[in-house]
């Protein structure tokens, strides 16, 4: 399907976030609250992408990917972890025989200024070493420029070679320096027609990453798209969600918005490294009836 | 042999035209010089066929700039003054005194003057932007009701129909007046001025009749968005006030004494005026939470 | 990328919200309310009580006084020796003090208002709370702050009070109509006598406790219960300087005629049917937000409920898409359950007038639809219901249903949807969706109706006034401009 921008609905920040609000009202407790507490550590794509990684690091991740609390037997493991290229080798081993997932930055994260060449090889040697999902970063220097037919070639180039190793997309617009909601959804319809699996909202490494107002456009994108295609495309946030408190509100979002076939994570994932044990740390509270430390919870 | 002089029919006044009242009828008035003169006894379809003609005069008339409603309201004041002699001689045909009569030209024409002054500021003194606690802005206007209809001042040729005319238009209204019926011909001179001053053809609109038998009929119409009385009897103030519920018309009951110069002010204006609040979202500079 | 056949997505299935009701075990009721006259709680002359019952399960609260006509002219003769004696001698400032007190009471006690609020109205607590209590709070916050200050709002004038306002309310924002009414009237000066609506009488009760609490002079406000014939009592009272009234157009009509030739003051908060209109160019999904906010607020009880939707044709089949979408996630049931979106008519009364109302609309062959929801067997409720195809002439587009029932119509240029829109006796309100801002100013300046929503839909504030045109009524509440209709110059 061919994508004209002009086509985007604009966006009215004040109306998202009165919406933001009621999701925010809702009282999830109960049998509720532990079913989305297991969901969202389900959906996690537990993360380092730090200059000082190393093997040692990610395998340490992996090993709480797959096993997040012991002292819980039936919590599931995380949807995914998140390295970058040089580590995939690593994770795939240490994951080996899970159902965990290896999801690596490529494209020159986390600025994506670098050319299409040294990008598409940046995103080959991730799916050479069994990257089982690609997560890019767009141009924003272009977009910003308006050249929309760069970015949305760019995301096709990557997301061509990427479905060749029968992996997944997930496209980062960086929603942080694009600025504005109107910029958001005019990102997400770019990528969505461009061939996303995914559209993710930020690298992490700046100082907004994602909220609660610029998911909810994304996921609007989405439910636009799946309204004209029938076609999924699944949501990741990421940055920024520490707490389950927070975990929850998104859930609603995310229920109320694209409903029940979405509460999974093959559609919707946070991208997040310390949200995992605050999950632990409510479950543990809901299990107990008391409320939990921290030092229960092992660190990796 | 003496000159005979050439008499004026005095008819009514309706969208820019002179008719006749449709009903044919007439009244007798008798003047100081002890001419008869006969005045349109003005019909209940007299005043529907002016309501109709006010209705399609509003929405251009209200569309007007502020400016150039202000400059029309001084034309008026500018054709009376030319017309002071005749006024002062029709006036004192009423009984006035010289004394009188002269107060009462100037006074109208200097009221006048005062409302056209007024056409582009009241929107001023009347509007607020509204401080609210959401992140919207919120402001209100004053909007003219809509189509006014005024029972003028019995005791009054002029002065009384002017005081109420003025802040009426001047705020965008259109009317239908029922001038003075023992006092009727000044109005239609009135009339003949408005007539060249540039004021589209419906926005004043006045009849010359019966108060008793009109009132029920200028308080009931649906049409009708706003009624004013002004000096009149109880009772009629008590029938224009239940008709004026059948379509929650808006009722002023101005017993003022219009003689008085500070009797003027633009809450004239704004009494006639609707307040419109409206809201708009304000945008947060920037998702990313940029302060500025 | 999954294909699949593109289909109605489906909510509340996998993950259903366990109920989450907000606690009611620190609400302390009587069992029997009495009237506040004179500062203190009175038995009614004529011996007599009524029910009030809670719409959402059909159980009695407790009991009301019914007032009668000695009771009304005590109530007024206590406003008038209060407004003689003491308020109107008060100097300005001191008379803001004790409203400031009022609106700080009820911040303090606004959790138990809320919840009595939701419990005799039927209303969500999601809405008393975050909305009803705190905006009635607000309100005499603000009026309190223009007790002194009057001769700044109305320079060369002379501002002074009226007397004894007699303040007549309606059911759907008990609390917050008897702040919207009672607030401005004591800043300007005035004393009170307010009827709530029979069936809310429980937060106007709770309030007079907090004007007693407040030290308020015996007799400023007074607060009488009862039906019809009390307000119609006070409306023909003598000595009663102001009427206010908020409330059915019919009954406007009513209160208009029987002060016509009397020198009481009079304002009138009526009826509407605003058109609420979505233009292509708008944002789409926060207008969808706007058009459920419109008509389902309160469960559609507001007068200027957005309960005439235009939608320009070339958008028309994903506006209505997504508005059928999205009325699949509101929640309808237990007022007092945090998570519901829309809670109990009511009263039966109203209930069968919508149910009337959607019959009428099926036979003058509009298409209706509503959401899949379940609703309680017990106590008062409606799905949310659109009706799609509608015309001008259908009595669904014309009347004022006063429940969460939508009437549709498409248009194609804004020359028709103006005329369209302005093509009833009603003007209260409006909205506006549009991303472009000429269009809006344009719209703001045609629309014949008192406030008007752009990109936005049923926002309150005390500072912003609200009042109709035509049968709507006349006179403003709120801000700078409600001030007015509680003076003489």
């Amino acid at each position: 399907m061919s994508y004209d921008f002009r086509n985007t609905p604009t966006i009215d920040q004040v109306g998202i976030e009165e919406r933001v609000a009621r999701f925010n009202t809702r009282s999830i407790k109960k049998g509720t609250k532990v079913q989305a507490l297991k969901l969202a550590l389900n959906m996690i794509d537990l993360t380092t992408l730090e200059g000082k990684d190393t093997e040692g690091k990610v395998k340490q991740m992996c090993y709480k990917a797959i096993h997040p609390h012991l002292a819980l037997p039936d919590l599931p493991s995380t949807a995914a972890v998140c390295v970058y290229p040089t580590m995939v080798k690593t994770a795939k081993d240490a994951l080996k025989g899970s159902s965990v997932k290896v999801a690596a930055v490529s494209t020159a994260f986390p600025s994506g200024n670098s050319t299409m060449q040294i990008k598409l090889l940046d995103t080959k040697f991730a799916l050479d070493n069994g990257a089982d999902e690609i997560d890019m970063v767009i141009s924003r220097g272009e977009f910003l420029k308006g050249n929309y037919n760069f970015v949305f070639d760019e995301i096709a180039a990557i997301k061509e070679l990427t479905h060749k190793y029968n992996a997944r997309l997930k496209v980062i617009f960086e929603t942080g320096e694009i600025s504005t909601l109107d910029n958001v959804r005019k990102a997400s319809d770019i990528a969505i027609y461009a061939g996303a699996d995914f559209i993710k909202t930020s690298t992490g490494k700046i100082g907004v990453a994602a909220t609660m107002p610029v998911t909810l456009v994304m996921l609007d994108a989405i439910k636009d798209y799946y309204f004209k295609t029938g076609i999924m495309v699944g949501m990741k946030p990421a940055g920024g969600i520490s707490t389950a408190k927070g975990a929850l509100q998104y859930l609603v979002m995310l229920h109320e918005t694209l409903g029940n076939a979405w509460l999974d994570n093959k559609w919707f994932r946070f991208g997040a490294s310390s949200l995992a044990n605050d999950l632990i740390l409510q479950l543990e509270k809901e299990a107990r009836g008391v409320y939990f430390s921290k030092d229960y919870i092992s660190v990796d | 042999m003496e000159r005979i002089e050439v008499l004026k029919t005095y008819k009514i006044f309706i969208g820019g035209q002179f008719p006749r009242t449709e009903s044919g009828r007439y009244y007798p008035l008798k003047l100081k010089n002890n001419m008869t003169v006969n005045v349109s006894l003005s019909s209940r379809k007299d005043f529907r066929n002016a309501v109709v003609i006010a209705r399609g005069a509003f929405s251009g008339w209200s569309a007007r700039a502020a400016f150039n409603r202000g400059q029309i309201l001084y034309r008026i004041a500018e054709m009376l003054e030319g017309r002071k002699e005749q006024f002062l001689e029709e006036l004192k045909q009423l009984g006035y005194t010289a004394v009188n009569a002269k107060k009462e030209i100037e006074l109208s024409i200097d009221r006048i003057v005062y409302y056209a002054g007024w056409c582009d500021k009241y929107q001023q003194l009347n509007s607020s932007v509204n401080p609210v606690a959401s992140s919207h802005f919120n402001f209100s206007v004053p909007e003219p009701m809509g189509v006014v209809a005024i029972m003028a001042d019995e005791s009054s040729a002029l002065l009384g129909l002017v005081s109420v005319i003025a802040p009426c238009i001047a705020g965008g209204n259109t009317c239908i007046v029922l001038a003075s019926e023992s006092k009727p011909t000044c109005s239609i001179t009135f009339a003949e001025v408005i007539a060249t001053s540039d004021v589209p053809a419906g926005v004043i609109n006045i009849l010359t009749g019966n108060r008793k038998e009109l009132h029920a009929h200028f308080s009931s119409h649906m049409d009708v968005n706003v009624i004013i009385t002004c000096n009149s009897e109880k009772d009629v103030n008590k029938t224009v006030g239940e008709n004026a519920s059948l379509n929650v018309k808006r009722v002023f009951v101005w017993n003022k004494n219009w003689n008085i110069e500070s009797e003027q002010g633009p809450h004239y204006i704004t009494d006639l005026q609707e307040i419109k609040t409206t809201w708009h979202p304000i945008e947060n500079i920037g998702i990313s939470g940029i302060k500025y | 990328m999954a294909k699949k056949e593109a289909k109605k997505l489906e909510y509340f299935t996998d993950w259903k919200y366990a109920p989450a009701p907000e606690a009611t075990d620190h609400i302390r009721l009587q069992k029997q309310y009495e009237l506040f006259i004179n500062g203190k709680f009175v038995k009614p002359n004529s011996g007599k009580y009524f029910d009030t019952i809670n719409p959402a399960n059909e159980e009695k609260i407790s009991s009301i006084a019914e007032a009668n006509d000695k009771d009304v002219d005590l109530a007024v003769k206590s406003a008038r020796t209060a407004y003689d004696k003491t308020w109107s001698k008060m100097p300005a400032k001191e008379r803001a003090k004790y409203i400031f007190r009022i609106a700080r009471l009820i911040q303090e006690r606004a959790r138990e208002l809320s919840v009595i609020e939701t419990m005799d109205g039927g209303k969500s607590i999601r809405e008393s709370r975050d909305i009803d209590v705190p905006l009635a709070a607000n309100h005499f916050f603000y009026y309190a702050g223009w007790a002194d200050k009057l001769e700044y709002a109305f320079p060369n004038r002379k501002p002074q009070s009226l007397g004894v306002a007699g303040q007549v309310i309606p059911w759907n924002f008990p609390l917050l109509m008897a702040a919207w009414k009672i607030a401005p009237a004591l800043a300007t000066g005035n004393t009170v006598v307010l009827k709530p609506a029979e069936t809310t009488s429980l937060t106007a009760l709770k309030l007079a406790e907090i004007i007693q609490e407040s030290g308020l002079p015996d007799g400023v406000v007074n607060i009488i219960t009862g039906h019809g014939p009390v307000g119609a009592s006070m409306v023909n009272h003598k000595d009663i300087n102001k009427i206010a009234f908020t409330g059915s157009t019919n009954v406007g009509k009513w209160i208009q005629k029987a002060v016509a030739g009397t020198d009481k003051k009079l304002t009138l908060e009526l009826g509407g049917k605003a058109a609420n209109i979505i233009f292509e160019d708008a944002p789409i999904n926060q207008a969808v937000e706007g058009i459920v906010n419109g008509i389902f607020f309160n469960q559609g009880h507001v007068c200027c409920a957005g309960s005439r939707l235009f939608v320009q044709e070339s958008v028309a089949e994903e506006v209505i898409r997504k508005l059928k979408d999205r009325l699949e996630t509101l929640i309808v049931g237990d007022p007092l359950d945090k998570n519901t979106d829309i809670g109990a008519i009511n009263s039966k009364m109203q209930l069968n007038k919508i149910n009337e109302y959607l019959k009428i609309g099926v036979n003058d062959g509009a298409d209706m639809y509503q959401s899949s929801c379940s609703i309680p067997k017990k106590g008062f409720f409606v799905r949310p219901t659109l009706f799609l195809n509608t015309s001008q002439s259908h009595r669904i587009s014309q009347e004022e249903i006063f429940g969460p029932v939508l009437a549709i119509q498409t248009f194609r240029t804004i020359e028709e949807v103006i005329e369209k829109a302005n093509n009833i006796p009603y003007g209260l309100s409006a909205g506006v969706w549009t991303d472009k801002g000429s269009r809006i100013f344009n719209m703001t300046s045609k629309l014949r109706a008192g406030v008007v929503w752009a990109n936005t839909y049923n926002k309150f504030d005390p500072t912003s006034p609200f009042g109709g045109y035509k049968e709507s009524g006349f006179g403003r509440e709120g801000g700078l401009h409600g001030l007015a209709p509680y003076l003489k110059f």
